[in-house]
């Protein structure tokens, strides 16, 4: 359960910016999440509502763009997005585990006032 | 209905998608199903601000000083990582127990109750450090230095991470460790580089322990490798057992080139 420390760290990001910008609220934060990042959405969703209990980001929602990773199938070489580890190639069939990329773990942008 | 925030949108509307191919249709873990709570919050719609800050962006900064500490010292930092009961503890009783008159060592232990592997530590003649995790399912980077503080590894030393028994989250911390090394005994399924990749992808070494053991389990030691291959071509394999000794010394002999090369 990485997840709390994730939502927390979450938190500590948009307060540092928004104090930056001597914003009184956040509305919204837009993450990026690799499909490969290690991180269960549902878990970090319901870490975060905690997370951000009385914080200048309490009402803000969070919303989440996911991204592959690239597979590469060595027995046909064809390259295609994945998003799991294990993963069968679309063209003939093989499993494929050797991805790159898809570890961004990421904030955005928020919308702040 | 805005379009920045999504407020007063249906449940429904918050989908996930996999951009357009290979998910099987049930393939659970991405398709998240989300009921956030309805919203009420002001509405002026206010200033975007563009961050692009990685998340563990402080996590990782702290392990590069860690690690640039670790050169400077000429110290080899291992993270050893696995299931609980992969035998970590034992791996490293033993190491200590044959290399301390050769090799400075010390030992950082994470668990999260107790300080029963610290105590082995010491008693196998090493001075070891406990770190408790709590609720903690793995060790970080701020934990790592201040640790390293208590502990003072000495110069051209070894220094072990036996992280927390886990074999995802500690994945993606890291500690500014040389190489993280994953240990499988072969008690546990053979197939388990393939349930668990994403800690043998950032792994440098791979320890399958217990192989006195092999008689009596149904594991393949090489559909292991195998396995783990696929997920990580370029893993390394030492295959031993840290009970009676076998294959110890090919392990002995890479930790003092390592520690010799730095």
């Amino acid at each position: 359960m990485h997840e709390m420390s994730i939502a927390l760290n979450i938190i500590d990001i948009v307060l540092e910016a928004a104090k930056q910008e001597h914003a009184e609220r956040i509305n919204s934060i837009e993450m990026e999440i690799g499909a490969l990042a290690g991180v269960i959405p549902e878990a970090l969703s319901f870490c975060f509502t905690e997370a951000q209990k009385n914080t200048p980001a309490a009402q803000a929602q969070i919303n989440f763009k996911f991204t592959p990773a690239e597979a590469f199938c060595p027995a046909c070489e064809h390259r295609f997005p994945a998003y799991e580890r294990a993963v069968l190639c679309p063209k003939c069939g093989d499993m494929v585990v050797q991805l790159s990329g898809g570890t961004a773990l990421k904030v955005k942008k928020i919308n702040i006032d | 209905m805005c379009d920045t925030c999504g407020c007063n949108q249906p449940d429904t509307a918050v989908t996930f998608h996999k951009a357009g191919y290979s998910m099987p249709p049930d393939s659970g873990n991405w398709r998240v199903q989300t009921s956030l709570p309805k919203i009420e919050h002001k509405h002026d719609h206010g200033r975007e601000i563009e961050l692009e800050q990685d998340v563990l962006g402080k996590n990782n900064a702290l392990a590069e000083s860690n690690r640039h500490y670790f050169k400077t010292h000429s110290i080899l930092t291992l993270n050893l990582v696995s299931s609980p009961g992969s035998g970590k503890t034992s791996l490293l009783e033993q190491t200590i127990r044959e290399l301390k008159l050769e090799i400075p060592m010390s030992i950082i232990e994470g668990d999260q109750q107790t300080m029963q592997d610290a105590d082995r530590i010491l008693a196998a003649g090493a001075p070891a450090l406990q770190v408790n995790t709590g609720n903690g399912c793995h060790l970080d980077a701020s934990m790592i230095e201040r640790a390293v503080e208590s502990l003072k590894p000495a110069d051209s030393s070894l220094l072990f991470i036996e992280n927390v028994g886990n074999l995802v989250c500690p994945a993606l911390f890291d500690l500014g460790e040389a190489h993280k090394i994953v240990i499988i005994s072969v008690t546990e399924g053979d197939d388990k580089p393939l349930k668990y990749p994403t800690m043998f992808s950032v792994s440098d070494i791979c320890i399958i322990n217990k192989i006195d053991l092999l008689p009596y389990v149904n594991f393949d030691v090489e559909r292991c490798k195998a396995f783990a291959r696929q997920v990580n071509p370029n893993l390394r394999f030492f295959e031993v057992s840290a009970t009676n000794g076998t294959g110890m010394n090919d392990w002995y002999s890479w930790l003092k080139t390592e520690l010799h090369t730095l």
